[in-house]
């Protein structure tokens, strides 16, 4: 028998433990791995009954993902010179022709430039707010801190119709600089909140010390606050992320034909010529993408910002 | 390196008097020790002259100039911080090197490369260079702290308890050091300690605070003979001096109460005393005796056994006289 300690759970506590975690990352996982498969079947795959786990792959819910296509006769296929690439191969399979791109790589465009646009505004307003809560006597701080607070106590949603005036007078419809700010407005509370708690946690005698080693305050900030608040920044960007990456109302109702986003583009797939579940399912991967890669290079980072202020080194 | 000097200097923090109307002179070149316990305004002083706290009254100057509105960085100064405050996201090479690449100095790297090394070398710590500053023990910290205060040659060193966390061999060869660095480069410096051993080997002057107040500045040899109350003769002598109604010697007295450092207690005639017991420290042996109820140190003598419970004479020489408010009677 090995010997009982406090701090250390027994092993078959953390077998117990890691095999519910495990558990529940298979169940979350599922939906998650079906939607990527879908998009690698065919249509009349994607449909069958049952299900197919296993099925032939295919990368035409891809190509039609990027591509609009126009039906032709066989006979007018059959006059066509052969296919000069493998998606056209792949399009006139279904008696259909390429007839252009379609809209989802600019689409898709807009979401990077609008999601990362307002998560760096966000994080870069939201840190240096933070900073002056946390170092300097402003007058009425707490009351400052929960107004801001109080953006977010009911659903943005909520405010629709008078920022759609708004925009339409401002002429910030439809425009990337106003999907910016209003997901920067939607995150900025969450921001400075968050950093406020990283920024607090990190004491001033550092800042003192680069006072009286010869830098400025900003140098000082700039090159002792800002490194260890890496942390936070990365975490708090991550939330910002995902709220900009996934927002789906405000993109439905303030852009059209310029700066709409991902989200309300990919159920308009399902219309083009028939239920076309691949093209929507790989779409729906592609947009996952930066969001998890993003994820996945801050995630040491994220780790020790969810548990922050539970521990300290 | 410059003169400082501290003219009416005041803080107060809400109802803290913190510092309290100090007046004082660090010559240039001289090394000044501030005693005090635990609240009496050292750290809040050396903050004053760094410039990190602002003064509600009086006027600091340094090198002959106000400060007064200067920033930290324009005062030149350097400062060890009593917890030390490593920036734990360099390594100890970019740690020292850091003051020195601030935008007021600018040094050539290949400079700072060479002033870094030299200080590793001084304080036994090159073999951590490339470290983390978070991978280090306590006393390494300290010792990073302190050399990113000696990479730099400012007007004035302020150091807050630099040795606090030093195991004792360290400290001896650290404070050999320190005074050697002093001497040599004829640096101005104002420490902050707690240690006797310190405030008598290092400095040309000391400045005890009770509450914020500097009750007196002189030669550590000034504050060791000639103390001007109960207070500053207890910061300095181990053992402590002890303190004793004048009667219990008899004879006439020039106030009701005497100070006696154990070397001047003679031991053969005079009070009967009892032995309690005796420590022996290897360098000297402490007799702790009870003479009438008040317990009394003093030093034993060589050769000789105690054993608890015998009885012996006793009798002071030259004493201190303090009256009942605990100043000094001269
Ligand atoms: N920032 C501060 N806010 C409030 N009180 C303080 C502050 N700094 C120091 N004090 C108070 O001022 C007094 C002197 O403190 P300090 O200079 O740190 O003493 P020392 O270094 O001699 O131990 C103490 O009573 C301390 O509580
Ligand atoms: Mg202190």
């Amino acid at each position: 028998m090995s010997a009982h300690s406090i701090t250390e759970p027994s092993s078959r506590a953390k077998w117990v433990a890691g095999s519910l975690v495990i558990l529940y990352a298979l169940i979350t996982m599922v939906p998650l791995a079906w939607i990527m498969m879908t998009g690698f079947k065919t249509p009349p795959d994607s449909i069958s009954y049952p299900p197919k786990v296993i099925f032939e792959p295919s990368l035409e819910g891809y190509v039609n993902l990027f591509t609009t296509r126009t039906r032709v006769t066989p006979d007018a296929l059959e006059a066509l010179p052969p296919p000069a690439t493998w998606y056209d191969e792949i399009v006139r399979e279904r008696n259909m022709v390429i007839a252009g791109p379609s809209k989802f790589g600019e689409r898709f465009l807009n979401s990077v430039i609008i999601g990362f646009g307002s998560t760096f505004l966000s994080v870069f307003l939201g840190t240096l707010a933070a900073y002056a809560f946390s170092r300097f006597k402003i007058p009425l701080a707490d009351d400052l801190l929960f107004f801001i607070l109080s953006t977010r106590m009911m659903p943005p949603i909520a405010v629709a119709i008078p920022i759609f005036l708004m925009y339409r007078n401002l002429g910030l419809s439809d425009t990337h600089l106003g999907m910016i700010l209003l997901y920067t407005a939607v995150n900025i509370s969450l921001a400075v909140w968050l950093l406020k708690g990283f920024i607090d946690e990190i004491p001033r005698e550092y800042e003192e010390a680069a006072l009286i080693d010869g830098y400025t305050r900003f140098q000082a900030f700039y090159k002792v606050v800002l490194p260890q608040a890496a942390t936070g920044i990365a975490s708090t960007a991550i939330f910002c992320l995902i709220f900009a990456w996934n927002e789906y109302a405000f993109s439905v109702l303030l852009t059209s034909a310029t700066a709409q986003t991902a989200p309300p583009f990919i159920p308009t797939i399902i219309g083009v010529g028939g239920l076309d579940w691949p093209a929507v399912a790989a779409g729906a991967t592609i947009f996952l993408l930066p969001v998890m890669i993003f994820t996945i290079l801050l995630r040491k980072h994220l780790l020790r910002g969810i548990t922050f202020g539970a521990v300290r080194k | 390196m410059a003169e400082v000097t501290l003219a009416n200097v005041s803080k107060a923090f809400g109802a803290t008097q913190a510092v309290d109307g100090i007046s004082m002179t660090i010559p240039d070149g001289g090394f000044v020790v501030l005693l005090g316990p635990t609240g009496a305004g050292k750290t809040t002083t050396l903050r004053l002259i760094s410039g990190l706290e602002k003064l509600d009254q009086g006027q600091i100057t340094i090198g002959g100039h106000a400060v007064d509105g200067l920033t930290p960085a324009q005062r030149d100064v350097a400062m060890v911080f009593q917890q030390y405050s490593l920036y734990p996201h360099l390594s100890v090479r970019d740690n020292l090197a850091f003051p020195l690449r601030s935008p007021i100095l600018k040094t050539p790297e290949d400079e700072i490369a060479r002033k870094v090394s030299q200080i590793a070398e001084i304080l036994q710590i090159p073999h951590k260079l490339d470290n983390k500053a978070t991978e280090l023990s306590g006393g390494e910290m300290q010792r990073v702290s302190i050399g990113r205060a000696l990479v730099r040659d400012p007007s004035i060193y302020l150091m807050d308890e630099p040795l606090s966390s030093l195991d004792a061999k360290l400290r001896a060869d650290l404070r050999v050091e320190l005074k050697r660095i002093q001497a040599d480069l004829g640096s101005t410096l104002l420490y902050v300690t707690h240690d006797q051993v310190e405030a008598m080997t290092m400095a040309t002057h000391v400045g005890v605070l009770q509450d914020g107040k500097l009750v007196q500045y002189g030669t550590p040899r000034q504050i060791y003979e000639d103390p001007n109350s109960i207070y500053v003769a207890s910061r300095l002598g181990l053992p402590r001096i002890n303190i004793l109604p004048s009667g219990l010697f008899g004879g006439s007295h020039k106030g009701p109460q005497i100070g006696l450092r154990p070397e001047n207690i003679t031991e053969g005639d005079g009070a009967e005393a009892r032995v309690i017991r005796a420590e022996h420290l290897g360098d000297q042996t402490r007799l702790h005796v009870d003479l009438q109820g008040h317990a009394v140190t003093t030093l034993a003598q060589d050769g000789r056994d105690y054993t608890p419970d015998m009885t012996l004479k006793i009798s002071p020489k030259d004493p201190l006289y303090f009256d009942a408010g605990g100043d000094r009677i001269q």
